[in-house]
Formats: structure tokens, C-alpha cells, sequence
């Protein structure tokens, strides 16, 4: 009989010093322990079975967990083994925290489509989704220690118990850290499923819903957090794409000869959209870069041009022929025809791009053989968590090793692979050479893959009594649900319904951006709220109480944010409050409170409240860093951020042309008040975002008594709203 | 090609590099000296910002030659050997980065005006970190941080 993974493990796990790897079966493959001293064979369990490993033990008492997902500034570095070591009954001192192999099979959740395991960091929805995952593997993590230790004293389990990285037995007075059970731990023959009414309850967590650092923040203070920029090899080559700013153009390389005869280059490689430049060092690259003289060939987008494309989506809003429904519910037609009175206004969004502040790279390395290739890189993982490696270099899935990096901001650009292929196509050209790719800045503009502009149209009714009895919201642009997610509302009783989506197309590079349509989408329905709100002569939030009064949950979050920024109160001459609700995962509602400059057109928010139901807290810390953030990206795409398209060609291309939000311009304070909750975790990283659009304008329009329905809301469509009529 | 000697962080380090190389480049990718980041390239974000002589400066702009006659160079790798520097201890104590990408330049530009001003008001800070772009919109907590450093940290909401 050949010997099996088991087997081996349990005669060889005891010899060793070096700590534990706990293997917890997915496919009814008997969990087990393998040494960490025996890194091939830990390889090639990893490579054979579906198993996961998801914490290490050594005999010092230390505890690796592993992290399934990628790190972007959001928190999983630490939400995610917090969930473990919560049930684990872990001592979160000794806990350190990397990440585990990027393989779905193991390490995958079905938080995104149930029946198949995926690995991404997209959504927010990683806490959600590995909420399950990660409880049951550190239940199941517990269940080996204390049958061990009931081996080892030979107690029965049940008399055990478990407290901060120690096992207890009562009766006899004995006690033993997880650590010094290493040498006696021993795989039980048949690992329980624990099911939710087994683990703990919310009362008895005592990391959930505590304030703990983040695990990696020393490392980002101090210069040692490695980012793929940062990444460096032996014999490492460089290397960099001219794409110029018409997405989709062919290009037609002219000096050729006169690029290969550079200092330091090495090869040019044309790709179908760009140019390609391989050299010693960067900085040759880049001189080659800037010396390519290409010939753009035309492209999808040329001819068009994106400010004037509005009339065209205004008129198809209008065409009687319905989009795609996205939601219908009752009888919009029926409701108007019956109304008291209706309203319709246009909502419109330019394109933005994520700016993410690392721009876009990758290292890979290709074997001499091309049969295989390594990978290093900032990535927000997907459906095919190699990247679109094997398919680029024709070898199979297990032939990709990705390095998983830390990322200097995904916000959605990070999940597409584009730059990751490039690279791989590189590297296959010098082989066995590491390629690291670098886009610079402008490459990063414009070649960005833009949040769509769009245009809502929203056609609402109200009865008699001015109760709101139908909204319909046509969204009209290119991308799909990357125009249309966010227009379904769940939480507002509105007892007509209809959402549809018109499609264009223009050949613009297109990519989700957080929070996704939900931007767009949420301004245009909190605006056309507060616009009946005013005609009825209703408070806003009053209106809102009254939408809300069959969703408890979100009606509790507009009550906290009207109490704590003091809704009603008299507020400061020459400046309003606006309140916008947002469900994106987790519930929200957000107050701010504007001033606007009437000389300049300058707005400016001085302060944001926010209540937020995002089911059991895990981090409450960093939840409140979530709003922080979202709040002020939201901010800066709202008040001044902008891509425009002059046919077809990105007229934008650094931080000159395309300004962030800055230090000054923030708000004085962001207040966050977590409600209390047991229901399971949602996600927090694009809840506060869309919030800020409609908040901005409903306090705009409450201090001016203008509309403000483009965004973003630059000084000069400011003055143009203060000045109509 | 030609040949500077550059201090960083009180050690000497020869390179070899075309003249007009930018010092980032230099530092990060014949150095190793990665800590300090590319963002780009204009001197906009910030996220490059060292110290040459105790000023910041951002080092995508400074070509090697402008700083290889023995100016003091320094870098996040040099605040402080066990990264306990006061202000990186104000940093983790406020929780502020999130992706972390720029939060080097963001320190380096705090260390500056802490050690020019040892007690900004609110305003002095938001006025000399302005240059530094966050996109995670970590400014609220990089406040909380400056003022914790300076000891002038009253209650900033957050």
C-alpha cells in the first residue's frame, strides 16, 4: 500500500522543531500535519491535493496565519486572521500574518458564486465571504489542539477548555500553551464539521469588534512594506510600453534602428497597441521610451468625444423602446398616470480614473525553457488567480507562481490583468531575464480603464399626499453593470419600480472604480429624494423615515446620523447639511455640512457624520478608516476629478491636468458611528464613497436652492448653477 | 556612464549611472533603497520625498550629479534604525496608512516641519503636508499623527 500524505505526517511531524503546518481537509481528505522543516514535501502537498493550510505552529509559541486575500490599504492583512484566531482562541500577540499561495482551489471562498472557489479582493466583499471560511478552519485548527492535549494528559476532550493560545484541564489543574503542544500534536482520525451553533457566540469574542493594529502598518512606516515596485532580482532587465493616449490604436514603429541602437536596450517588442521597450536599467528604458517616433493608426474611440455625447445619451433616455430591465416592480405607467404630481431630471457623471498612487507594474520571471515563470505583483487576484500567465506563455496553471505583493491602491484598476500579461510577454523575450514593467504616470492616465460617464434619467410620482409612489431610473452608457450596479432599491418602499440600462459604446477604456455604478447611481436617486423632499416642503430626512419604515436596519442608520450631526438644529450662516443613504454590503447614511464660495465656485465640506450597519464589526478601527477614506475619495472624485476625450485621445496625463483631493481640502472632522449588530459581516470599503455626491448636492441645494446634477462639481459648474435660474 | 558618490543615510555609496539620472532611480533601482516610492515623476504626489541637508525634497525631479557632492541625503530607511522614530511611533499609533504606497514621503515631509516647527498649529500642517497626495484619503489619521508627534493633539474626530 503506498504511503500516504497522512501517514507520513503523523510518524514525521513529531521529530521535528521547526513548528507545524495544519492542513484542514476540503474534499473529505483527512487533515494532517506536515513539518515545517520538510519545505518539498509542504510544496508538493500544497501542489497534490485540494487542502489548505491556513496557520503554522511553532514550538516558541508563534502562529503564522495565512491570508487568502490581497492587501490594499482595506484591513485583511488582519480582518481575516482576526476571524480565524477569534476562533481559534489564538494569542493575537503571538500571531503573525502573510499571505497564503495564490490557489483558488485551496484557499478559495464561495463568497462570490456558490459552487466554485475564487480568490478575490473585489466587491468588498472579502470579509463576507471568507466570514465562514475562516471560522470553521480555526474551529477546526482549535479541535486539533485540545484533542491532542486530550491525548497527551489522556483526558476526555470535553472536560478542556481553551483561553488565549492555552488548553486547560480543571479538574486536574493542568494547563498547557498551543505552543508546547507542537511536539504532541497529533491529527485526529476524523476531523467534526463545527457548525455556526458550535463556535462562538458575539458576546464571547474577544478580538471581533475590538480596536487592534493592523498587522502590517509597522511595515508601512518604515519603509520595509514591499510593493512589486519594489521588488528586485538578480540579472534583472526593465521594462516599459509606449500606448499612447488613443485606446485600441495600432501603432507603426518608425525609427526602429535607431531605438535598438540605445544605450542599454535590449530588444523592442511591438504589441498590438503599443510599443515595447526592453533595457539594462530603467532609466534607458524610459530614454528609449520617450524617443519611439509611432504612427497611430485609427481606433473605436476616433471620432468621439465625451463632453458632447450627452445630448445623444439624453435623447436615447427618451426613445419609448425600453433598455435592459434591471428591476421592475408594480406599474411605473399606471403609477404616473395616477399621480398627484411627477418629476424627471437628468443626472450626468464624467469618466474618472483610480489613481491608485502606485502606478501599475509587475516582475516576472520565465524560465530559460519557457515552461514556466514566476510572478511578482500587486494584484486585487481574480477568476484565474495566475493573471492571464499561462494563457500568455501557453503552459499549464501550475506552471505560474505568483508572489502575491502588497498593493499601493487597487480601488478596482488591480483586478484587471493588462499589466500583468504585458510583462509576461516581455519576460518570455529574455528569458530566463526577470522583467520588471513599469507604467509611468502618464502610461497610468492614459491608458486608464475610466469609471464610465454616464446619464440618469429619474421619473418619479407622488399621490395625493405626497407619498412617493413610483421612480424610474433609465441609465444610459458604456459598460453594463458598470454603469448600471447601484440602481436597485432595496431599502426605500417604493411600491413602482423600474431600472433599466441603455448601452453605448465608444472604444474608451472601461474598469470597475470603487463602489462601481453605485457612484453615479445613489447621486442621482438621493438628489431626486431631496428634490420631491423640497417641492412637498419635507424635511429630508423626515422623507426618508418614511421610505425606510419597512428596513429597520437602514432606517436606524438615517435616525444615528440625523442625532449625532444634529439634523434640525440651527446650522452656521452660510452653510447647510445634505444627508444621502447608500447600501453597499453594509448600510449607510451620511450627513455633511457645506459652505460654498459664491466668488470662486469653490465648495467646501467641513463636515461628514456617518452611521453605519455593517453587521458584526470585525475591525471597528479600521472601519472607521474605510469611511475616513472613502469619504475623502469620494470627495476628490465629486469636486474636481475629470477624464475627457477629445477624439477619441485621454486629454489627461499626471496629477497636473488630473488634481487629487489635497491635506487642505479636507473636512474638519469625520464623525462614524457603528451600530451595534450580530448579524454576519458586510463589507465596508465602498459603502462611504457614493454617499458623498448626494450628501454634497442636497446640502447645495438646501443653502443655494440650485441643483447641482453633473459631476464632478468643479467651481465653474458651481458658478453656472448658482447663476441659473 | 560616469561615476558619483552619494551619502545616504550616513553611508557612502559609489554608482555608476547616466548623468541626469533621477536620484529615485538611483536610490530605488541601483540601490535598493525602495522605500521611497515612485508616483510621478513631476514632483506632484509626493510620494518620493526624502531629506537633502534636512529639507525635504522630492527625488524624482533632483538629478544625481545635484546631490553627489556630499550633501546629506536621507531616507525613510534612515529615520531610524528600529522604525520607532517619534513620528513613525505617532503613525502607528494613529493607524494612518492604509495602502501605505505614499505613507513614506508622508512621514519623510512630517519629519521636516516637526523639526523646523515643533508645534504647528493645525493649519501650519495642513498647509506644509498639502504637497503629498494620499489616495486612499488617509489625511484625517496623517493629521492625528502630525499633531500626536508635536504633542499638540486636542480631539481630531476620526
Amino acid at each position: 500500500m503506498p504511503k500516504t500524505a497522512t501517514q507520513y505526517s503523523r510518524r514525521n511531524f513529531l521529530k521535528t522543531s521547526g513548528g507545524v503546518v495544519l492542513f484542514i481537509g476540503a474534499s473529505g481528505i483527512l487533515p494532517y500535519l506536515v513539518s515545517c522543516r520538510d519545505t518539498r514535501r509542504m510544496k508538493e502537498e500544497f501542489a497534490r491535493h485540494p487542502i489548505t493550510a491556513w496557520v503554522q505552529f511553532s514550538e516558541d509559541g508563534q502562529i503564522i496565519i495565512y491570508n487568502p486575500a490581497a492587501e490594499m490599504g482595506q484591513g485583511s492583512m488582519t480582518s481575516l486572521p482576526v476571524i480565524f484566531a477569534e476562533e481559534m482562541d489564538a494569542d493575537w500577540a503571538r500571531v503573525s500574518v502573510e499571505f497564503s499561495p495564490q490557489e483558488a482551489e485551496i484557499y478559495g471562498s464561495e463568497g462570490w458564486t456558490p459552487g466554485s472557489k475564487l480568490m478575490m479582493t473585489v466587491g468588498s466583499r472579502t470579509t463576507h465571504s471568507y466570514w465562514p471560511v475562516m471560522r470553521k478552519a480555526g474551529a477546526q485548527a482549535r479541535y486539533v489542539l485540545l484533542s491532542s492535549a486530550a491525548g497527551h494528559w489522556e483526558v476526555p476532550l470535553s472536560e478542556l477548555t481553551t483561553s488565549e493560545g492555552v488548553v486547560y484541564h480543571e479538574k486536574s489543574g493542568r494547563k498547557i500553551e498551543y505552543g508546547q503542544l507542537v511536539p504532541f500534536l497529533k491529527m485526529p482520525e476524523v476531523l467534526p464539521e463545527i457548525d455556526e451553533a458550535q463556535m462562538k457566540k458575539p458576546g464571547e469574542f474577544r478580538l471581533i469588534g475590538k480596536v487592534l493594529p493592523r498587522t502590517e502598518i509597522p511595515e508601512k512606516v518604515n519603509g520595509t512594506a514591499l510593493f512589486a515596485q519594489d521588488i528586485r532580482l538578480p540579472g534583472m532587465v526593465y521594462g516599459v510600453l509606449e500606448r499612447g493616449n488613443l485606446h485600441g490604436s495600432r501603432p507603426t514603429l518608425t525609427n526602429e534602428a535607431e531605438i535598438v541602437g540605445m544605450d542599454g536596450v535590449l530588444k523592442v517588442v511591438p504589441f498590438d497597441y503599443a510599443i515595447g521597450v526592453i533595457a539594462q536599467t530603467l532609466e534607458q528604458a524610459l530614454s528609449a521610451k520617450r524617443k519611439l517616433r509611432i504612427e497611430w493608426g485609427p481606433s473605436p474611440a476616433s471620432g468621439f468625444h465625451s463632453q458632447e455625447v450627452f445630448e445623444t445619451y439624453a435623447s436615447m433616455a427618451g426613445q419609448p423602446e425600453r433598455g435592459r430591465v434591471i428591476t421592475e416592480a408594480g406599474d411605473v405607467q399606471q403609477a404616473i398616470k395616477t399621480a398627484a404630481r411627477t418629476y424627471s431630471a437628468d443626472f450626468k457623471n464624467d469618466y474618472v480614473y483610480h489613481a491608485q498612487m502606485e502606478p501599475l507594474n509587475a516582475v516576472i520571471r520565465v524560465a530559460e525553457d519557457l515552461q514556466s515563470a514566476e510572478v511578482w505583483v500587486g494584484s486585487q487576484q481574480g477568476p484565474d488567480t495566475k493573471l492571464g500567465v499561462p494563457g500568455i506563455l501557453g503552459i499549464p496553471h501550475e506552471k505560474v507562481e505568483v508572489h502575491l505583493q502588497y498593493l499601493g491602491g487597487g480601488f478596482g484598476r488591480r483586478s484587471m490583468n493588462d499589466f500583468v500579461e504585458e510583462c509576461a510577454v516581455l519576460a518570455r523575450e529574455v528569458a530566463p531575464l526577470p522583467v520588471k514593467l513599469i507604467w509611468t504616470r502618464e502610461d497610468d492616465v492614459a491608458y486608464g480603464a475610466f469609471r464610465p460617464l454616464s446619464l440618469q434619467r429619474l421619473t418619479a410620482s407622488v399621490d395625493a399626499r405626497g407619498t412617493l409612489t413610483s421612480l424610474s431610473h433609465c441609465v444610459v452608457g458604456d459598460g453594463g453593470n458598470l454603469v448600471a450596479s447601484g440602481v436597485t432599491n432595496t431599502h426605500y418602499d417604493i411600491p413602482n419600480q423600474l431600472a433599466e440600462w441603455r448601452g453605448a459604446s465608444h472604444g474608451i477604456r472601461l474598469k470597475h472604480w470603487r463602489a462601481v455604478g453605485h457612484g453615479p447611481n445613489k447621486f442621482a436617486i438621493e438628489c431626486m429624494l431631496d428634490e420631491i423632499a423640497r417641492d412637498q416642503q419635507a424635511d429630508p430626512v423626515a422623507f426618508r423615515r418614511k421610505l425606510m419604515a419597512k428596513s429597520p436596519r437602514a432606517l436606524a442608520t438615517l435616525d444615528k446620523a440625523a442625532e449625532i450631526s444634529g439634523w434640525g438644529e440651527p446650522v452656521a450662516e452660510g452653510r447647510a447639511k445634505g444627508v444621502a443613504f447608500v447600501e453597499h454590503g453594509s448600510l449607510g447614511t451620511g450627513v455633511c455640512e457645506i459652505s460654498v464660495d459664491r466668488n470662486t465656485g469653490d465648495i467646501r465640506v467641513h463636515h461628514f457624520w456617518i452611521a453605519l450597519d455593517a453587521g458584526i464589526p470585525v475591525q471597528p478601527d479600521n472601519i472607521r478608516a474605510q469611511m475616513e477614506g472613502g469619504i475623502l475619495m469620494g470627495m476628490s472624485s465629486v469636486l474636481k476629478e475629470q477624464i475627457t476625450i477629445v477624439d477619441g485621445r485621454v486629454q489627461q496625463s499626471n496629477f497636473h491636468d488630473y488634481p487629487l483631493l489635497r491635506m487642505q481640502e479636507i473636512p474638519d472632522s469625520i464623525e462614524t458611528v457603528i451600530l451595534p449588530s450580530g448579524e454576519r459581516p458586510e463589507g465596508v470599503g465602498e459603502t462611504a464613497t457614493p454617499m458623498v455626491a448626494g450628501a454634497i448636492a442636497n446640502a447645495f441645494l438646501r443653502l443655494t436652492g440650485k441643483r447641482l446634477r453633473h459631476m464632478p462639481f468643479t467651481p465653474q459648474r458651481v458658478l453656472e448653477a448658482l447663476s441659473s435660474s | 556612464m560616469a561615476k558619483y558618490t552619494l551619502n545616504v543615510n550616513d553611508e557612502t555609496y559609489p554608482v555608476e549611472v547616466a548623468e541626469g539620472t533621477s536620484l529615485l532611480w538611483v536610490l530605488r533601482e541601483h540601490l535598493g533603497l525602495t522605500g521611497t516610492k515612485y508616483g510621478c515623476g513631476i514632483a506632484l504626489c509626493g510620494a518620493c520625498t526624502l531629506h537633502i541637508d534636512g529639507q525635504p525634497a522630492k527625488a524624482c525631479i533632483i538629478p544625481v550629479e545635484g546631490v553627489a557632492s556630499g550633501q546629506r541625503i536621507r531616507t525613510i530607511e534612515g529615520l531610524s534604525e528600529k522604525g520607532d522614530h517619534p513620528v513613525q511611533k505617532a503613525w502607528i499609533a494613529a493607524q494612518a496608512p492604509q495602502c501605505g504606497f505614499c505613507h513614506s514621503g508622508q512621514i519623510m515631509q512630517a519629519v521636516a516641519l516637526l523639526e523646523s516647527n515643533p508645534r504647528p498649529t493645525r493649519e501650519e500642517i495642513k498647509t506644509y503636508m498639502n504637497g503629498i497626495l494620499c489616495r486612499c484619503g488617509t489625511y484625517m489619521r496623517i493629521l492625528k499623527a502630525v499633531e500626536m508627534a508635536a504633542g499638540t493633539e486636542t480631539h481630531v474626530e476620526s
